[in-house]
Protein backbone atom coordinates (compact mmCIF):
# COMPACT_ATOMS: atom_id res chain seq x y z
CA UNK A 1 0.00 0.00 0.00
CA UNK A 2 1.42 3.49 -0.58
CA UNK A 3 2.55 5.37 2.00
CA UNK A 4 0.86 9.18 2.64
CA UNK A 5 4.40 10.74 2.68
CA UNK A 6 5.51 9.21 -1.17
CA UNK A 7 1.49 10.66 -2.25
CA UNK A 8 3.09 13.76 -0.68
CA UNK A 9 6.74 13.82 -2.06
CA UNK A 10 5.14 13.26 -6.01
CA UNK A 11 2.75 15.88 -5.46
CA UNK A 12 5.06 18.33 -3.96
CA UNK A 13 7.42 17.69 -7.31
CA UNK A 14 5.01 18.52 -9.55
CA UNK A 15 2.99 21.38 -7.75
CA UNK A 16 6.11 23.02 -6.07
CA UNK A 17 9.04 21.65 -8.16
CA UNK A 18 7.38 22.33 -11.63
CA UNK A 19 7.76 18.70 -12.34
CA UNK A 20 6.32 18.15 -15.66
CA UNK A 21 6.74 15.39 -18.65
CA UNK A 22 8.32 18.08 -21.28
CA UNK A 23 6.55 16.60 -24.10
CA UNK A 24 4.74 13.82 -25.92
CA UNK A 25 5.87 13.55 -29.63
CA UNK A 26 4.58 11.36 -32.21
CA UNK A 27 6.88 10.34 -34.42
CA UNK A 28 4.70 9.75 -37.92
CA UNK A 29 6.64 8.16 -41.63
CA UNK A 30 5.87 10.37 -44.28
CA UNK A 31 7.99 8.45 -46.69
CA UNK A 32 4.86 7.15 -48.78
CA UNK A 33 3.53 10.37 -49.29
CA UNK A 34 4.72 11.00 -53.16
CA UNK A 35 2.84 12.21 -55.63
CA UNK A 36 3.47 13.52 -58.98
CA UNK A 37 3.00 17.46 -57.85
CA UNK A 38 3.46 18.96 -55.14
CA UNK A 39 -0.52 19.47 -54.23
CA UNK A 40 -0.80 16.03 -54.24
CA UNK A 41 2.22 15.52 -51.67
CA UNK A 42 0.44 18.33 -49.65
CA UNK A 43 -2.93 16.31 -49.66
CA UNK A 44 -1.20 13.04 -48.45
CA UNK A 45 0.43 14.78 -46.04
CA UNK A 46 -2.26 16.42 -44.58
CA UNK A 47 -4.38 13.35 -44.61
CA UNK A 48 -1.35 11.25 -43.12
CA UNK A 49 -0.73 13.52 -39.93
CA UNK A 50 -4.04 14.15 -39.37
CA UNK A 51 -5.32 10.75 -38.79
CA UNK A 52 -2.70 9.13 -37.02
CA UNK A 53 -2.20 12.45 -35.10
CA UNK A 54 -5.74 13.97 -34.88
CA UNK A 55 -6.47 12.48 -30.86
CA UNK A 56 -2.52 13.06 -30.03
CA UNK A 57 -3.81 15.96 -28.16
CA UNK A 58 -7.02 15.05 -26.28
CA UNK A 59 -4.86 11.78 -25.21
CA UNK A 60 -2.10 14.04 -23.91
CA UNK A 61 -4.81 16.04 -22.03
CA UNK A 62 -6.87 12.95 -20.60
CA UNK A 63 -3.20 11.21 -19.42
CA UNK A 64 -2.52 14.70 -17.76
CA UNK A 65 -5.78 14.93 -16.18
CA UNK A 66 -5.99 11.29 -14.74
CA UNK A 67 -2.65 11.19 -13.14
CA UNK A 68 -2.39 14.94 -12.12
CA UNK A 69 1.04 15.98 -14.12
CA UNK A 70 1.49 18.35 -16.68
CA UNK A 71 2.03 17.68 -19.92
CA UNK A 72 3.49 20.63 -21.39
CA UNK A 73 3.60 19.84 -25.11
CA UNK A 74 2.40 17.49 -28.02
CA UNK A 75 3.89 17.39 -30.35
CA UNK A 76 4.65 15.78 -34.26
CA UNK A 77 8.09 14.97 -35.60
CA UNK A 78 7.59 13.71 -39.43
CA UNK A 79 10.47 12.48 -42.47
CA UNK A 80 13.03 15.36 -43.14
CA UNK A 81 10.87 16.58 -45.55
CA UNK A 82 13.54 16.92 -48.38
CA UNK A 83 12.81 13.37 -48.90
CA UNK A 84 9.48 13.58 -49.13
CA UNK A 85 9.78 16.01 -51.58
CA UNK A 86 12.63 15.18 -53.94
CA UNK A 87 11.85 14.93 -57.29
CA UNK A 88 8.96 16.92 -57.60
CA UNK A 89 9.79 20.09 -55.44
CA UNK A 90 11.58 21.96 -58.17
CA UNK A 91 12.06 25.65 -56.39
CA UNK A 92 11.94 26.56 -52.65
CA UNK A 93 8.52 28.47 -53.22
CA UNK A 94 7.50 24.51 -53.62
CA UNK A 95 9.03 23.45 -50.54
CA UNK A 96 7.66 26.11 -49.20
CA UNK A 97 4.27 25.33 -49.61
CA UNK A 98 4.82 22.12 -48.43
CA UNK A 99 5.92 23.88 -45.19
CA UNK A 100 2.34 26.26 -44.87
CA UNK A 101 0.70 22.75 -45.38
CA UNK A 102 2.22 21.15 -42.19
CA UNK A 103 1.42 24.47 -40.54
CA UNK A 104 -1.93 24.28 -41.48
CA UNK A 105 -2.19 20.46 -40.09
CA UNK A 106 -0.31 21.53 -36.91
CA UNK A 107 -2.87 24.41 -36.28
CA UNK A 108 -5.64 21.34 -36.91
CA UNK A 109 -4.39 18.83 -34.52
CA UNK A 110 -3.54 21.56 -31.92
CA UNK A 111 0.04 20.70 -31.51
CA UNK A 112 2.62 23.60 -30.79
CA UNK A 113 5.39 22.25 -32.85
CA UNK A 114 6.13 20.30 -35.83
CA UNK A 115 9.25 19.67 -36.35
CA UNK A 116 11.15 17.82 -39.61
CA UNK A 117 11.28 20.76 -42.10
CA UNK A 118 14.68 19.19 -42.24
CA UNK A 119 17.34 18.32 -44.65
CA UNK A 120 20.12 15.35 -43.62
CA UNK A 121 23.28 16.21 -45.27
CA UNK A 122 25.94 15.05 -43.27
CA UNK A 123 28.22 13.85 -45.79
CA UNK A 124 26.84 16.11 -48.92
CA UNK A 125 23.92 17.46 -50.47
CA UNK A 126 21.13 16.28 -53.01
CA UNK A 127 19.08 18.92 -54.97
CA UNK A 128 16.78 18.13 -52.94
CA UNK A 129 18.47 18.93 -49.65
CA UNK A 130 19.84 22.28 -51.18
CA UNK A 131 16.80 22.97 -52.54
CA UNK A 132 15.31 22.73 -49.13
CA UNK A 133 17.93 24.35 -46.96
CA UNK A 134 17.53 27.66 -49.20
CA UNK A 135 13.91 27.35 -48.58
CA UNK A 136 14.30 27.44 -44.76
CA UNK A 137 14.44 31.19 -43.76
CA UNK A 138 11.56 31.99 -46.19
CA UNK A 139 9.15 28.56 -45.10
CA UNK A 140 9.78 29.49 -41.05
CA UNK A 141 9.27 33.14 -41.95
CA UNK A 142 5.77 32.56 -43.33
CA UNK A 143 4.72 29.80 -41.00
CA UNK A 144 4.49 29.56 -36.83
CA UNK A 145 4.61 25.81 -35.40
CA UNK A 146 6.99 24.60 -38.17
CA UNK A 147 10.93 23.66 -36.93
CA UNK A 148 13.54 22.91 -39.39
CA UNK A 149 16.74 21.46 -38.45
CA UNK A 150 19.97 20.45 -40.76
CA UNK A 151 22.16 17.67 -40.08
CA UNK A 152 25.61 18.33 -41.46
CA UNK A 153 27.97 16.46 -39.86
CA UNK A 154 28.44 12.96 -38.06
CA UNK A 155 31.36 10.45 -36.44
CA UNK A 156 31.13 8.58 -39.42
CA UNK A 157 31.05 11.24 -42.64
CA UNK A 158 32.63 14.00 -41.19
CA UNK A 159 31.43 17.45 -41.51
CA UNK A 160 30.28 18.74 -44.74
CA UNK A 161 31.68 21.84 -44.86
CA UNK A 162 29.42 23.62 -47.84
CA UNK A 163 26.95 22.88 -46.03
CA UNK A 164 28.21 24.46 -42.65
CA UNK A 165 28.78 27.47 -45.38
CA UNK A 166 25.13 27.47 -46.83
CA UNK A 167 24.07 27.61 -42.97
CA UNK A 168 26.02 30.42 -42.27
CA UNK A 169 23.82 32.31 -44.81
CA UNK A 170 20.83 30.74 -44.22
CA UNK A 171 20.03 31.82 -40.55
CA UNK A 172 21.46 35.25 -41.36
CA UNK A 173 19.29 35.30 -44.05
CA UNK A 174 16.05 33.52 -41.56
CA UNK A 175 17.23 36.35 -39.07
CA UNK A 176 16.45 39.32 -41.44
CA UNK A 177 13.24 37.69 -43.02
CA UNK A 178 12.13 37.84 -39.18
CA UNK A 179 13.68 40.73 -38.06
CA UNK A 180 10.24 42.78 -36.53
CA UNK A 181 10.07 39.87 -34.03
CA UNK A 182 13.47 40.01 -32.90
CA UNK A 183 14.78 37.08 -35.54
CA UNK A 184 12.65 34.51 -34.34
CA UNK A 185 12.93 32.45 -37.50
CA UNK A 186 16.39 31.42 -35.94
CA UNK A 187 14.75 30.37 -32.93
CA UNK A 188 13.01 27.65 -34.49
CA UNK A 189 16.00 26.48 -36.54
CA UNK A 190 19.13 23.41 -35.35
CA UNK A 191 21.91 22.76 -36.95
CA UNK A 192 22.97 19.54 -35.75
CA UNK A 193 26.00 16.52 -35.70
CA UNK A 194 25.12 13.09 -35.21
CA UNK A 195 21.44 13.74 -35.12
CA UNK A 196 19.31 10.58 -33.43
CA UNK A 197 16.44 9.45 -35.43
CA UNK A 198 13.85 9.53 -32.29
CA UNK A 199 14.47 13.28 -30.93
CA UNK A 200 11.57 14.38 -29.15
CA UNK A 201 12.73 18.01 -28.40
CA UNK A 202 12.14 20.94 -30.93
CA UNK A 203 13.38 22.41 -32.84
CA UNK A 204 15.84 19.44 -33.43
CA UNK A 205 13.14 16.77 -34.36
CA UNK A 206 12.35 14.80 -37.21
CA UNK A 207 11.56 11.45 -37.70
CA UNK A 208 14.14 9.40 -39.05
CA UNK A 209 14.55 7.11 -41.94
CA UNK A 210 15.22 4.26 -39.88
CA UNK A 211 11.98 4.51 -37.89
CA UNK A 212 8.46 2.45 -38.07
CA UNK A 213 5.75 4.31 -39.67
CA UNK A 214 4.41 5.52 -36.24
CA UNK A 215 5.85 6.23 -32.27
CA UNK A 216 5.02 7.67 -29.48
CA UNK A 217 8.25 9.34 -28.00
CA UNK A 218 8.07 11.45 -24.60
CA UNK A 219 10.64 13.61 -23.02
CA UNK A 220 10.70 14.31 -19.30
CA UNK A 221 11.84 17.55 -17.33
CA UNK A 222 12.51 18.12 -13.76
CA UNK A 223 15.70 20.50 -13.19
CA UNK A 224 12.79 21.55 -10.31
CA UNK A 225 12.91 18.88 -8.65
CA UNK A 226 16.71 17.65 -9.20
CA UNK A 227 17.48 21.21 -7.28
CA UNK A 228 14.87 20.59 -4.51
CA UNK A 229 16.16 17.46 -3.93
CA UNK A 230 20.38 18.75 -3.74
CA UNK A 231 19.48 21.91 -1.87
CA UNK A 232 18.78 18.88 1.29
CA UNK A 233 22.31 17.87 0.77
CA UNK A 234 24.54 20.79 0.84
CA UNK A 235 27.69 20.61 1.52
CA UNK A 236 27.72 16.60 1.59
CA UNK A 237 30.10 14.38 -0.66
CA UNK A 238 30.29 13.66 -4.35
CA UNK A 239 29.45 9.91 -3.73
CA UNK A 240 26.03 11.78 -1.29
CA UNK A 241 25.37 14.44 -3.98
CA UNK A 242 25.41 11.75 -7.26
CA UNK A 243 23.05 9.37 -5.01
CA UNK A 244 20.56 12.01 -4.59
CA UNK A 245 20.38 12.64 -8.25
CA UNK A 246 20.24 9.40 -9.70
CA UNK A 247 17.72 8.62 -7.14
CA UNK A 248 15.21 11.95 -8.33
CA UNK A 249 16.08 11.24 -12.04
CA UNK A 250 14.76 7.50 -11.28
CA UNK A 251 11.68 8.83 -10.08
CA UNK A 252 11.27 11.56 -12.71
CA UNK A 253 11.58 9.17 -15.89
CA UNK A 254 9.51 6.64 -14.08
CA UNK A 255 6.32 9.15 -14.54
CA UNK A 256 7.68 9.24 -18.37
CA UNK A 257 7.70 5.87 -19.02
CA UNK A 258 4.16 5.81 -17.46
CA UNK A 259 2.81 8.76 -19.49
CA UNK A 260 4.17 7.09 -22.66
CA UNK A 261 2.82 3.56 -21.93
CA UNK A 262 -0.58 5.01 -21.75
CA UNK A 263 0.00 7.23 -24.82
CA UNK A 264 0.99 4.15 -26.89
CA UNK A 265 -1.94 2.59 -25.89
CA UNK A 266 -4.48 4.60 -25.80
CA UNK A 267 -3.33 6.48 -29.27
CA UNK A 268 -2.57 2.55 -30.77
CA UNK A 269 0.74 3.59 -31.83
CA UNK A 270 4.03 1.38 -30.18
CA UNK A 271 6.02 3.15 -27.45
CA UNK A 272 9.61 4.51 -28.78
CA UNK A 273 11.84 5.68 -26.69
CA UNK A 274 11.88 8.39 -23.78
CA UNK A 275 14.19 10.68 -23.70
CA UNK A 276 16.08 11.50 -20.56
CA UNK A 277 16.57 15.37 -20.52
CA UNK A 278 16.53 17.74 -17.94
CA UNK A 279 14.72 20.14 -20.10
CA UNK A 280 14.38 24.09 -18.26
CA UNK A 281 11.82 26.60 -18.84
CA UNK A 282 12.26 30.36 -18.19
CA UNK A 283 10.02 30.23 -14.63
CA UNK A 284 11.67 30.26 -12.21
CA UNK A 285 12.78 27.17 -10.25
CA UNK A 286 12.88 25.37 -13.25
CA UNK A 287 16.29 25.90 -14.54
CA UNK A 288 19.33 23.68 -15.31
CA UNK A 289 21.44 26.51 -13.97
CA UNK A 290 20.09 26.72 -10.58
CA UNK A 291 20.82 23.20 -10.31
CA UNK A 292 24.72 23.89 -11.13
CA UNK A 293 24.46 26.73 -8.49
CA UNK A 294 23.01 24.16 -5.82
CA UNK A 295 25.84 21.78 -6.51
CA UNK A 296 28.31 24.34 -5.61
CA UNK A 297 29.15 27.56 -8.27
CA UNK A 298 27.96 31.14 -7.83
CA UNK A 299 26.98 31.28 -11.63
CA UNK A 300 27.04 29.18 -14.34
CA UNK A 301 30.18 29.45 -16.08
CA UNK A 302 32.33 29.98 -13.19
CA UNK A 303 35.39 27.58 -13.15
CA UNK A 304 34.26 24.19 -12.28
CA UNK A 305 30.85 24.47 -14.27
CA UNK A 306 32.27 21.57 -16.66
CA UNK A 307 32.85 19.67 -14.30
CA UNK A 308 29.60 20.31 -12.57
CA UNK A 309 27.45 19.49 -15.90
CA UNK A 310 29.39 16.20 -16.59
CA UNK A 311 28.74 15.10 -13.60
CA UNK A 312 24.93 16.51 -13.08
CA UNK A 313 24.46 14.52 -17.01
CA UNK A 314 26.00 11.46 -16.50
CA UNK A 315 24.37 10.55 -12.99
CA UNK A 316 20.86 12.00 -14.64
CA UNK A 317 21.45 8.95 -17.24
CA UNK A 318 22.11 6.40 -14.68
CA UNK A 319 19.18 7.06 -12.33
CA UNK A 320 16.67 7.27 -15.90
CA UNK A 321 18.28 4.00 -17.82
CA UNK A 322 16.76 2.35 -15.37
CA UNK A 323 13.47 3.57 -15.05
CA UNK A 324 12.76 2.69 -18.78
CA UNK A 325 12.63 0.10 -20.85
CA UNK A 326 14.01 2.35 -23.95
CA UNK A 327 16.21 5.29 -23.67
CA UNK A 328 17.17 7.10 -26.27
CA UNK A 329 16.81 10.74 -27.97
CA UNK A 330 19.10 13.03 -26.72
CA UNK A 331 19.22 12.20 -23.32
CA UNK A 332 21.03 14.96 -21.06
CA UNK A 333 20.79 18.35 -19.07
CA UNK A 334 20.06 20.98 -21.67
CA UNK A 335 21.38 24.31 -21.32
CA UNK A 336 19.58 27.03 -23.91
CA UNK A 337 20.31 30.10 -22.73
CA UNK A 338 16.84 31.85 -23.38
CA UNK A 339 14.64 29.46 -21.81
CA UNK A 340 16.42 29.54 -18.20
CA UNK A 341 16.23 32.17 -15.99
CA UNK A 342 19.70 31.66 -14.03
CA UNK A 343 21.36 30.76 -17.82
CA UNK A 344 20.22 34.08 -18.56
CA UNK A 345 21.36 35.79 -15.54
CA UNK A 346 24.33 34.22 -15.55
CA UNK A 347 24.79 35.03 -19.17
CA UNK A 348 23.80 38.97 -18.30
CA UNK A 349 26.34 39.41 -15.81
CA UNK A 350 29.63 37.77 -17.87
CA UNK A 351 29.85 34.62 -15.95
CA UNK A 352 28.68 32.86 -19.16
CA UNK A 353 30.08 33.35 -22.28
CA UNK A 354 30.24 31.70 -25.77
CA UNK A 355 33.20 29.90 -25.34
CA UNK A 356 32.43 28.41 -21.91
CA UNK A 357 28.96 27.23 -23.25
CA UNK A 358 30.70 25.22 -26.44
CA UNK A 359 32.96 23.61 -23.41
CA UNK A 360 30.03 22.80 -21.24
CA UNK A 361 28.69 21.00 -24.59
CA UNK A 362 31.28 18.63 -24.72
CA UNK A 363 30.02 17.00 -21.40
CA UNK A 364 26.30 17.30 -22.15
CA UNK A 365 23.68 17.65 -24.54
CA UNK A 366 23.31 19.07 -26.83
CA UNK A 367 24.93 22.33 -27.82
CA UNK A 368 25.09 25.88 -28.09
CA UNK A 369 21.41 26.40 -27.65
CA UNK A 370 19.43 29.63 -28.02
CA UNK A 371 21.85 31.84 -28.09
CA UNK A 372 21.46 35.36 -29.26
CA UNK A 373 24.42 37.22 -30.97
CA UNK A 374 24.67 40.41 -32.63
CA UNK A 375 22.91 41.50 -35.72
CA UNK A 376 25.73 42.34 -37.41
CA UNK A 377 27.58 39.36 -36.86
CA UNK A 378 28.88 38.13 -40.16
CA UNK A 379 27.60 34.70 -41.94
CA UNK A 380 31.31 33.30 -42.08
CA UNK A 381 31.35 33.67 -38.34
CA UNK A 382 28.05 31.62 -37.56
CA UNK A 383 29.28 28.76 -39.77
CA UNK A 384 32.79 28.82 -38.19
CA UNK A 385 30.53 28.80 -34.51
CA UNK A 386 28.34 26.29 -36.04
CA UNK A 387 31.87 24.71 -37.59
CA UNK A 388 33.47 24.23 -34.09
CA UNK A 389 30.27 22.72 -32.06
CA UNK A 390 30.06 20.09 -35.03
CA UNK A 391 33.42 19.29 -34.11
CA UNK A 392 33.04 18.63 -30.97
CA UNK A 393 30.09 16.42 -31.72
CA UNK A 394 32.12 14.48 -34.41
CA UNK A 395 34.93 13.55 -32.29
CA UNK A 396 33.61 12.79 -28.83
CA UNK A 397 30.90 10.87 -30.90
CA UNK A 398 28.13 12.78 -29.18
CA UNK A 399 24.79 14.95 -30.52
CA UNK A 400 25.89 18.45 -30.64
CA UNK A 401 23.93 21.23 -32.03
CA UNK A 402 23.81 25.28 -32.90
CA UNK A 403 20.91 26.94 -32.30
CA UNK A 404 21.89 30.64 -32.96
CA UNK A 405 20.25 33.91 -33.33
CA UNK A 406 21.83 37.01 -34.67
CA UNK A 407 18.91 39.10 -33.88
CA UNK A 408 19.07 41.88 -36.62
CA UNK A 409 19.05 45.23 -35.03
CA UNK A 410 20.44 44.58 -31.89
CA UNK A 411 23.97 44.45 -30.15
CA UNK A 412 25.51 43.44 -26.95
CA UNK A 413 23.77 44.83 -23.94
CA UNK A 414 20.48 44.59 -25.57
CA UNK A 415 17.61 41.92 -25.65
CA UNK A 416 15.79 39.77 -27.44
CA UNK A 417 12.42 38.41 -26.80
CA UNK A 418 11.02 35.65 -28.22
CA UNK A 419 8.07 34.81 -25.82
CA UNK A 420 6.35 31.64 -24.22
CA UNK A 421 8.95 28.64 -24.11
CA UNK A 422 11.57 30.39 -26.15
CA UNK A 423 11.97 33.25 -23.14
CA UNK A 424 14.27 35.73 -23.72
CA UNK A 425 17.67 36.03 -24.43
CA UNK A 426 20.75 39.07 -23.67
CA UNK A 427 22.83 39.67 -26.84
CA UNK A 428 25.70 37.72 -26.01
CA UNK A 429 29.53 39.02 -27.39
CA UNK A 430 31.41 36.88 -30.68
CA UNK A 431 34.66 36.79 -31.37
CA UNK A 432 35.45 39.41 -33.80
CA UNK A 433 38.64 37.47 -35.33
CA UNK A 434 37.27 36.22 -39.05
CA UNK A 435 37.50 32.81 -40.24
CA UNK A 436 36.82 33.66 -43.76
CA UNK A 437 39.30 31.57 -45.56
CA UNK A 438 38.92 28.94 -43.56
CA UNK A 439 34.44 28.72 -44.20
CA UNK A 440 35.31 29.42 -47.75
CA UNK A 441 36.88 26.22 -48.44
CA UNK A 442 35.23 23.60 -50.51
CA UNK A 443 34.24 20.43 -49.48
CA UNK A 444 34.07 18.27 -46.51
CA UNK A 445 36.14 17.46 -43.32
CA UNK A 446 36.94 13.95 -43.21
CA UNK A 447 35.67 11.71 -40.81
CA UNK A 448 37.71 10.99 -37.52
CA UNK A 449 40.26 8.11 -36.88
CA UNK A 450 38.51 5.54 -34.57
CA UNK A 451 41.56 4.44 -32.88
CA UNK A 452 44.85 6.34 -31.04
CA UNK A 453 41.70 8.22 -28.86
CA UNK A 454 43.84 11.24 -26.60
CA UNK B 1 -10.68 -2.66 -9.55
CA UNK B 2 -9.47 1.20 -10.08
CA UNK B 3 -7.72 3.03 -7.73
CA UNK B 4 -7.60 6.23 -7.50
CA UNK B 5 -5.66 8.86 -4.98
CA UNK B 6 -7.98 11.49 -3.64
CA UNK B 7 -5.29 13.98 -1.62
CA UNK B 8 -6.74 17.16 0.77
CA UNK B 9 -4.42 19.25 1.68
CA UNK B 10 -5.06 22.60 3.46
CA UNK B 11 -5.57 24.06 6.70
CA UNK B 12 -7.43 21.86 9.46
CA UNK B 13 -11.30 22.46 9.41
CA UNK B 14 -14.16 20.76 10.80
CA UNK B 15 -15.80 18.60 8.52
CA UNK B 16 -13.72 17.97 5.92
CA UNK B 17 -13.38 14.38 6.17
CA UNK B 18 -17.51 14.08 6.34
CA UNK B 19 -18.28 16.20 3.08
CA UNK B 20 -15.72 14.21 0.82
CA UNK B 21 -17.08 10.85 2.43
CA UNK B 22 -20.12 12.12 1.88
CA UNK B 23 -19.68 12.47 -1.72
CA UNK B 24 -17.64 9.67 -1.87
CA UNK B 25 -20.55 7.61 -0.88
CA UNK B 26 -22.97 9.11 -3.10
CA UNK B 27 -21.12 8.38 -5.99
CA UNK B 28 -20.30 4.87 -5.53
CA UNK B 29 -16.65 5.20 -4.66
CA UNK B 30 -15.45 2.67 -2.17
CA UNK B 31 -12.65 4.13 0.54
CA UNK B 32 -9.83 1.23 1.01
CA UNK B 33 -7.63 3.06 3.15
CA UNK B 34 -7.26 6.90 4.86
CA UNK B 35 -4.36 8.09 6.26
CA UNK B 36 -3.34 11.64 7.39
CA UNK B 37 -0.40 13.68 8.89
CA UNK B 38 0.25 17.38 9.68
CA UNK B 39 3.32 18.55 7.47
CA UNK B 40 4.41 22.40 7.80
CA UNK B 41 1.36 23.28 9.42
CA UNK B 42 -0.57 21.73 6.68
CA UNK B 43 -3.57 19.32 7.13
CA UNK B 44 -2.45 16.44 4.68
CA UNK B 45 -4.79 13.57 4.04
CA UNK B 46 -4.59 10.60 1.35
CA UNK B 47 -7.50 8.27 0.27
CA UNK B 48 -7.45 5.35 -1.38
CA UNK B 49 -10.02 4.59 -3.25
CA UNK B 50 -11.99 2.04 -5.69
CA UNK B 51 -13.88 3.37 -8.61
CA UNK B 52 -15.03 0.91 -10.13
CA UNK B 53 -18.53 1.04 -9.28
CA UNK B 54 -19.11 4.59 -9.94
CA UNK B 55 -21.27 5.78 -12.66
CA UNK B 56 -19.43 9.40 -13.64
CA UNK B 57 -16.61 9.53 -15.43
CA UNK B 58 -13.56 9.73 -13.35
CA UNK B 59 -13.10 13.27 -14.97
CA UNK B 60 -15.70 14.03 -13.83
CA UNK B 61 -15.39 12.89 -9.85
CA UNK B 62 -11.94 14.66 -10.00
CA UNK B 63 -13.73 17.85 -11.33
CA UNK B 64 -16.35 17.60 -8.56
CA UNK B 65 -13.74 16.82 -5.71
CA UNK B 66 -12.18 19.77 -6.60
CA UNK B 67 -14.69 21.87 -6.23
CA UNK B 68 -15.68 20.99 -3.24
CA UNK B 69 -12.26 21.42 -2.02
CA UNK B 70 -12.77 25.17 -3.31
CA UNK B 71 -16.22 25.60 -1.14
CA UNK B 72 -14.02 24.52 1.99
CA UNK B 73 -10.93 26.07 0.86
CA UNK B 74 -8.72 23.18 0.92
CA UNK B 75 -6.83 21.79 -2.75
CA UNK B 76 -8.80 18.37 -3.14
CA UNK B 77 -6.98 16.06 -6.40
CA UNK B 78 -7.74 13.32 -7.37
CA UNK B 79 -5.14 10.78 -9.03
CA UNK B 80 -4.86 7.35 -10.32
CA UNK B 81 -2.32 5.62 -8.20
CA UNK B 82 -0.45 4.32 -10.92
CA UNK B 83 1.77 7.92 -10.91
CA UNK B 84 2.53 6.75 -7.60
CA UNK B 85 2.62 3.15 -7.44
CA UNK B 86 5.60 3.65 -10.68
CA UNK B 87 7.45 6.90 -9.18
CA UNK B 88 7.83 4.81 -5.64
CA UNK B 89 7.96 0.83 -6.65
CA UNK B 90 10.34 -0.93 -8.60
Amino acid sequence: MLDIREVIETNKMIMENNLDVRTITMGISLIDCKGSTVEEICDKIYERITTKAGNLVKVGQDIEKELGIPIVNKRISITPISLVGAGVCKTIDDFVTICKTLDKVAHEVGVNFIGGYSALVSKGMTEADELLIRSIPKALAETERICSSVVVGSTKTGIDMDAVRLMGEVIKEAAELTKDNDSLGCAKLVVLCNAPDDNPFMAGAFHGVTEADAIINVGVSGPGVVKSAISHVKGESFEVLCETIKKTAFKITRVGQLVAQEASKRLNVPFGIIDLSLAPTPAVGDSVGEVLEEIGLEYAGAPGTTAALALLNDQVKKGGIMASSYVGGLSGAFIPVSEDQRMIDAAECGALTIEKLEAMTCVCSVGLDMIAIPGDTKATTISGIIADEMALGMVNQKTTAVRIIPVIGKGVGEQAVFGGLLGFAPIMPVNQYSCDEFIARKGRIPAPIHSFKN
Amino acid sequence: MHKVIITVLGKDTVGILAKVCTYLANNKVNILDISQTIVDGYFNMMMVADINEAPKDFHIIADELAQIGDEIGVDIRAQKAAIFDKMHRI
